[in-house]
């Protein structure tokens, strides 16, 4: 059992004292196919829960990806401009996107855990 | 190079299909098509930034560059070579009497700034499209220049915001559906748009109490894209109209799939403000890698005070381009959205397409185009998974159910569809359907090639199902190149030739 958090978007969250970095999960990288490419908010940038965050480009398409949680962007992953190709290797480690300072941290509440995660992901739709 | 790209023959060539060299690669210094003589030394004007170095170009003759580029037009693939059932793109035959009017010197040999009382023909023909354009539709009035189908889009959504703006109302988002064209959000973003995905039902149409749980008095405009990118048409379009409206906002329609309505349905009698036509598409100008599209946007009277220049009047002395704000007679135009007319080439041939069809004939070709996809629809349901229950409209939409457990993917088979010789179908798109196959046979494929299709694909359904999956990894093996590294190209693509290339960059 991980100590991530599950949106329905997808992307997930491990919280560290106010820190919240998030990514996307192994599921939403197996959907997207080869990641050739990520673009990353600015560090500074004031994010809302499920508003855009960052952008994934795939062989196959682009998805935006939201913001799980509202705050601050205080760092974000640059390894992944030159290689996409973590977000498929590590999707919940080294392909990390970005580091959240929490504004609500009762915005996590409602997010799911891995179990309740992976349930969601194999049901139909 | 690829695994499996060697042959056994000497050359390297297959028969008569030749390998072809870069044309950089058959540089020989001093080799030209031209033989000129040394230009006389004149006085320099470029103040120091003359160029110091030769410029590059690679030296051949005049038989090595024609045998160059019909080599590599032999490597094409084409609606001229063969069925190309890309969905939501509309490759249909393009007449030959649409080339021969374009070709006219009248036509083909005008200039754009030249005197209005010497191309009263060429604005003649803008205003007679335009009126066929307005008939089709039922609407009053028709922007002809934008470039093509997503300039149409911001062409259209540029007018509404001159509009709300004009009435002290600017808002701030606007609303797209799942299953519109992927175009219909990035204008809206470049518009300066909020963009708010709007979902869809189990039937793969827009969610009427979604949107109307998104509208309020924030929302410019809803795009919608209709028959939208499910091939379906949008049986609630009035509902949405009429929620649209009641809320303030524009009802932005995506006129690329009109062909499969057009003489059936006017857009004008359905609420809309705003749609662009794709005359590439829909009135068969060559498009893709054969020529530029044509975008013109029919506006509602809501809009038609906005529209943006240039547009043709019938004047005292014959046809006439209002081309400033002050000689607009009132109205508003928020700009212009080209440098000139439009794309007077493809007025010629949407023209040329609409006046020897007729209504009559235009009305049978949407038919005709509904009938054939519903066909492919009937035929491979037998094997293939559909993805929202039809009839369709004018492509059909299949989802990858069918591959489930074969170890083949969408990909997979659209390779081995190309080794059977044909260009595949629209992939992966829309979005909202796993693993998506659209398809577009368009009305001008016979029941012969549309058989030999449905027979291949049944075949290769078939096939997946059996186990041979390997052999769909594989393919394909009949083409010049095989499965090509798609992530490389896109994670490390070399945009130009370089002298000394950089080894090991490009290949994983």
């Amino acid at each position: 059992m991980s100590d991530l958090k599950f949106s329905k978007e997808h992307e997930w969250v491990r919280l560290e004292g106010d820190i919240a970095t998030v990514g996307i999960s192994h599921f939403a990288q197996e959907q997207l196919g080869d990641v050739v490419f990520v673009e990353l908010p600015d560090v500074g940038k004031q994010v809302v829960k499920d508003g855009d965050a960052a952008v994934v480009e795939s062989v196959k398409a682009a998805s935006e990806v939201y913001a799980p949680v509202s705050g601050e962007i205080v760092e974000v992953n640059g390894e992944l401009e030159d290689d996409p190709e973590l977000v498929n290797k590590s999707p919940t480690g080294e392909g990390w996107f970005m580091k959240i300072r929490l504004s609500d941290a009762s915005e996590l509440d409602g997010m799911m855990d891995e179990a309740a995660y992976n349930d969601f992901a194999a049901s139909p739709g | 190079m690829m695994e499996g790209d060697s042959t056994d023959t000497f050359t390297g060539n297959r028969g008569l299909r030749l390998e072809e060299p870069l044309i950089f690669e058959q540089d020989a210094p001093g080799r030209s098509g031209v033989d000129l003589p040394e230009p006389l030394p004149v006085q320099s004007r470029l103040g120091g930034l003359d160029r110091e170095d030769a410029i590059g170009l690679p030296g051949l003759s005049e038989p090595q560059v024609v045998r160059h580029y019909t080599r590599l037009s032999q490597k094409n693939y084409a609606i001229d070579a063969g069925f190309y059932p890309l969905g939501s793109c509309t490759m249909k035959h393009n007449p030959r009497l649409n080339e021969k009017m374009a070709r006219l010197p009248g036509f083909s040999d005008l200039h754009p700034l030249q005197p209005e009382a010497t191309v009263q023909g060429a604005l003649r023909l803008i205003d007679t499209l335009a009126h066929w354009i307005k008939t089709l539709t039922g609407m009053p009035a028709v922007a002809m220049s934008p470039a093509a189908g997503a300039h149409g889009e911001l062409c259209g959504l540029m007018t509404a915001r001159a509009a709300l703006e004009a009435r002290g109302d600017a808002r701030k988002r606007v609303l797209v559906p799942d299953s519109a064209h992927g175009t219909n959000p990035a204008t809206a973003a470049i518009c300066g748009y909020e963009v708010e995905a709007i979902p869809l039902t189990s039937r793969g149409r827009v969610d009427l109490s979604a949107l109307k749980a998104a509208l309020n008095d924030d929302v410019a405009a809803f795009m919608l894209t209709n028959p939208n990118t499910c091939g379906l048409f949008e049986d609630e379009i009035l509902e949405q109209a009429h929620a649209v409206h009641d809320a303030g906002g524009f009802f932005y329609c995506d006129g690329a799939n009109f062909n499969a309505i057009v003489g059936r349905v006017r857009p004008g009698d359905l609420g809309i403000d705003c749609m662009h036509l794709n005359l590439h598409k829909t009135f068969s100008t060559p498009h893709g890698g054969g020529g530029p599209g044509s975008g013109p946007v029919v506006l509602s009277e809501a809009l038609v005070d906005y529209a943006p220049l240039p547009w043709v009047v019938h004047g005292d002395e014959g046809f006439r381009l209002v081309e400033h704000e002050g000689d607009a007679a009132g109205a508003a135009p928020y700009g212009r959205m080209k440098a000139f007319h439009g794309q007077m080439g493809m007025f010629v041939r949407a023209l040329a397409y609409m006046m020897s069809h007729g209504s009559d004939g235009l009305r049978q070709a949407s038919s005709d185009a509904v009938l054939n996809a519903n066909y492919l629809l009937a035929s491979l349901s037998k094997e293939l998974s559909l993805a929202y229950d039809g009839p369709c409209m004018h492509e059909v939409l299949f989802d990858d159910g069918f591959l489930k457990g074969t170890d083949v993917t969408t990909l997979d088979f659209a390779k081995a569809m190309i080794d059977e010789g044909f260009h595949p179908m629209t992939m992966y798109f829309p979005l909202v359907v796993h693993g998506a196959l659209l398809m577009e046979p368009t009305e001008t494929e016979s029941r012969e090639s549309l058989d030999q299709f449905v027979e291949t694909i049944l075949h290769l359904a078939k096939r997946a199902r059996a186990g041979d999956a390997q052999a769909f990894h594989d393919a394909p093996v009949h083409t010049p190149r095989r499965r090509l590294d798609e992530t490389a190209a896109a994670r490390r693509p070399i945009l130009r030739w370089r002298p000394d290339p950089v080894q090991g960059e490009a290949a994983e």
